[in-house]
């Protein structure tokens, strides 16, 4: 009798695994990102590929150098510096220019995660680092939005399209021709004007690249959620959220306040509901405290937007509540079996 | 939307929370009748296969032996006797590879190549005429176990403590394990077999009802129960579950059936209810009816490394080895071994490691099944939690073990913790959350001894 069988393995139990792997959760999330930067290069230009482009290598770079990787793909591999900065550039203006797209990317990565621990271990989003930061830094540039050079009735092509500005250097002034265009939520702070909901749902408005096409976004967020690659309480209670504030408001004083409506479908907000909200990362690991969070993100979007000195708030929101993930997730343990 | 459907549609058929939908892969053999194992040479029987005091042995080596004669007596009342197999020689009481993987003391029986190893046995009594007291010792020295996995000494949980009652009994059909199939068997092929056993059961802990928990993949099995119930007017219902690992665990069925939940640190005795495996209610029945105790058991031995997958019943103490061999082991391609199910059971170095009492299958399987998977940063995505059958947060406790946080990991209920594995199974980080509990349990044990 054989005593010994030399080449067997042995691991511990569980022998079988139900097979998604964190690569590919974030595989599925970058497939999603595709007809949104697809949808983006055809509002705003070739220029906005080039940002969003940009802003991926930044972050990339920073991760391959900072994650002490020596060769090969390294840390690259789970794919989250690359969603990390695809996802940044989608969040930029579209004529922001190249040079301060690549440091956000750069920032994302190296104060948005790298300095916390890596994949899994940062507090706050890191896209949305990098995109503070540069909202700190260059705050005139993070504000200039340049109208959409196509629409769906027009025939102009707009692959070719490019800013000027795009290409400016540190330390550059560029004159420029471009019409630049307000955002649905600054012409409502700041003239009082609306805008026709149909553009709104379709994309066809001033803001940043990812943001403006409504329709899009709820696709992607469906075919995420439907392939179980997102948490789809998260964006649920969140839009819920700002719509029962923006509701509420509305129903008190229709004139002074916009309709839950244009409240959902402008700025980042579904945007934001399908990419940042849905980074398990950042974001409550109970079932209960993702409805926290998406409860307080869509009060504090409401309050800020409407109250606030800015026109956009999901950014600063999502922070905030980034930060309070760990005390959402302390107060929302589940009660244990038993007891 | 799966994810989204599954939180809103309601589960029509009876189950717990969370768990887990492993992919079943009892197909090879949930139709294949149970076969016999042939006798081999040698037979090994460790002193410790069930949980609770080791048996000490009553024989020297020389003695002969008869085909279930015991080998070894219990060593306290949470203990079983041990019985040889086979007619043939005791060749030594040493130590021998257990499939816990250690060397545990052992009786080694020599079997008689000419003995007839025929089942004759000394009568035992009518159960349901006899005094409760010498029908518990009768399953004692029976040397029977709960056959479901964790062998616990089926005549302690008959014995229903002073100050206590039963109000009800369970039987565990679920056999939840994937790939395993031989309950599945055992309730198809001796249903009467179950049932007779259950009644013994039930008047021994003097439950008012029974209830027999299958799960719904089994469907030949629920039928042959309830046609084996149909002819008497018994107070058993047989009940079909979903199919979800892991509700063959006692306080998950219960949850299933009852709607109840097993306090934490309690028993189901503490909710009057007591819960059996099928395959101990059937090998109990035949223990009083032909006075065969517990010598042989059915074992699934499946998996892509074996060419002939079979549902055996094969006398306890006989190689791993001799099984897998006998069912075709495809010699060199087989890179793992399993003794149990693939959720818990454990993986073997050494093949010739016995089939024990509460050995339920032996997997083998092929560098096409066996997937070592380098283990990547946790992301928080919460399937674990969704998992847990316990409701416990397997991300948090993982951290907290790395930390030896010891308080904290008591905080968060770790010890409640009865390590099924659905954690381990779904993360797609592929972090060894199981394991790491099992730690974590280790370093709450250390510090209390050292307290």
């Amino acid at each position: 009798m054989k005593r010994h069988a030399p080449d067997l393995i042995i691991t511990t139990a569980p022998f079988l695994r139900e097979g998604s792997s964190t690569p590919e959760l974030m595989r599925q999330v970058l497939l999603a990102t595709i007809p949104v930067v697809a949808a983006g290069t055809w509002f705003f230009g070739f220029g906005a590929l080039l940002v969003i482009f940009t802003a991926t290598v930044g972050a990339v770079a920073a991760e391959w150098f900072l994650s002490g990787n020596r060769s090969g793909l390294g840390t690259l591999a789970d794919g989250s510096a690359l969603l990390t900065g695809i996802l940044l550039g989608l969040t930029l203006p579209p004529p922001i220019p190249l040079w301060m797209a690549f440091l956000g990317g750069a920032v994302a990565i190296a104060l948005g995660k790298v300095i916390w621990g890596g994949l899994g271990h940062n507090i706050f989003n890191p896209a949305l680092v990098g995109r503070a930061f540069l909202q700190a830094a260059f705050p005139e540039p993070m504000t200039t939005w340049s109208a959409p050079v196509s629409s769906w009735f027009s025939s102009s092509s707009p692959y070719v399209a490019v800013d000027p500005r795009t290409f400016a250097l540190p330390l550059m002034r560029v004159k420029t021709d471009v019409i630049t265009a307000a955002t649905p939520l600054g012409l409502a702070k700041f003239q009082g004007k609306g805008t026709d909901l149909w553009s709104l749902f379709f994309g066809n408005t001033g803001g940043s690249i990812g943001e403006t096409c409504a329709v899009l976004l709820i696709l992607c967020g469906l075919w995420l959620a439907s392939r179980r690659a997102l948490e789809w309480r998260l964006p649920v209670a969140a839009l819920s959220s700002v719509f029962v504030f923006s509701s509420t408001l509305h129903l008190i004083d229709s004139t002074r306040y916009p309709g839950p409506l244009f409240m959902l479908l402008s700025g980042g907000i579904l945007f934001g509901s399908v990419f940042m909200v849905t980074d398990p990362v950042t974001t409550p690991i109970t079932r209960t405290g993702a409805w926290v969070f998406g409860a307080g993100l869509g009060f504090l979007v409401v309050l800020i937007r409407i109250f606030g000195g800015l026109p956009e708030a999901v950014m600063f929101s999502i922070l905030l509540m980034n930060a309070v993930t760990p005390l959402i997730n302390r107060a929302t343990q589940p009660r244990t079996f038993g007891y | 939307m799966t994810g989204l459907l599954q939180a809103i549609r309601k589960s029509p058929q009876p189950t717990f929370h969370h768990g887990v939908h492993p992919e079943e892969n009892k197909g090879r053999t949930n139709r294949l009748p149970v076969a016999r194992m042939p006798f081999v040479g040698e037979y090994v029987l460790p002193l410790s296969q069930h949980l609770g005091a080791p048996s000490p042995p009553i024989v020297v080596p020389g003695q002969r032996v008869e085909r279930g004669e015991a080998v070894a007596r219990p060593g306290g009342f949470v203990s079983v006797s041990l019985h040889s197999p086979v007619t043939g020689t005791v060749k030594a009481i040493e130590l021998r590879p257990h499939p816990n993987g250690k060397l545990m003391p052992a009786v080694v029986v020599q079997a008689d190549p000419f003995a007839s190893q025929r089942d004759q046995f000394p009568a035992v009594p009518d159960p349901l005429l006899s005094a409760r007291e010498t029908v518990l010792q009768h399953i004692q020295s029976s040397g029977m176990v709960g056959l479901g996995g964790a062998a616990f000494p089926s005549h302690v949980k008959a014995k229903v403590p002073d100050g206590k009652r039963v109000q009800f009994a369970v039987l565990n059909g679920c056999e939840c394990e994937p790939y395993l199939t031989c309950d599945h068997r055992v309730m198809v092929e001796n249903p009467g077999d179950v049932i007779r056993g259950f009644q013994i059961l039930l008047s021994l802990v003097g439950a008012e009802r029974g209830y027999i928990g299958v799960e719904l993949n089994k469907a030949d099995a629920i039928a042959a129960l309830r046609a084996a119930v149909g002819r008497a007017p018994l107070p058993i219902e047989i009940l079909g579950l979903e199919v979800k690992y892991p509700q063959g665990a006692e306080k998950m069925l219960l949850d299933a059936i009852f709607h109840r939940e097993v306090p934490s640190g309690k028993l189901p005795l503490d909710l009057e209810i007591v819960v059996n495996n099928v395959g101990t209610a059937a090998a109990i029945a035949q223990y009083f009816d032909t006075g065969k105790p517990l010598i042989e058991r059915v074992v699934t031995v499946t998996g892509d490394a074996v060419s002939r997958p079979a549902n055996l019943l094969v006398p306890i103490g006989t190689p791993v080895s001799a099984v897998l061999e006998h069912c075709g082991l495809r010699q060199g391609e087989a890179r793992q071994v399993i003794v149990g199910g693939p959720m818990m059971g454990l993986a073997q170095k050494d093949l010739d490691v016995p089939v024990l009492k509460g050995t339920s299958g032996i997997l083998a399987f092929t560098s096409e099944t066996v997937r070592v998977q380098a283990e990547m940063p946790c992301i928080r995505c919460g399937r674990c939690l969704d998992a847990c059958p316990v409701f416990l947060n397997p991300s948090r406790l993982a951290m907290l073990v790395r930390t030896e946080s010891v308080d904290e990991l008591e905080r968060y209920h770790l010890l409640d913790c009865f390590e099924c594995a659905s954690c381990s199974f779904v993360c797609p980080s592929s972090i060894p959350l199981v394991q790491l509990m099992r730690v974590g349990k280790g370093l709450i044990r250390q510090k209390k001894s050292s307290k």
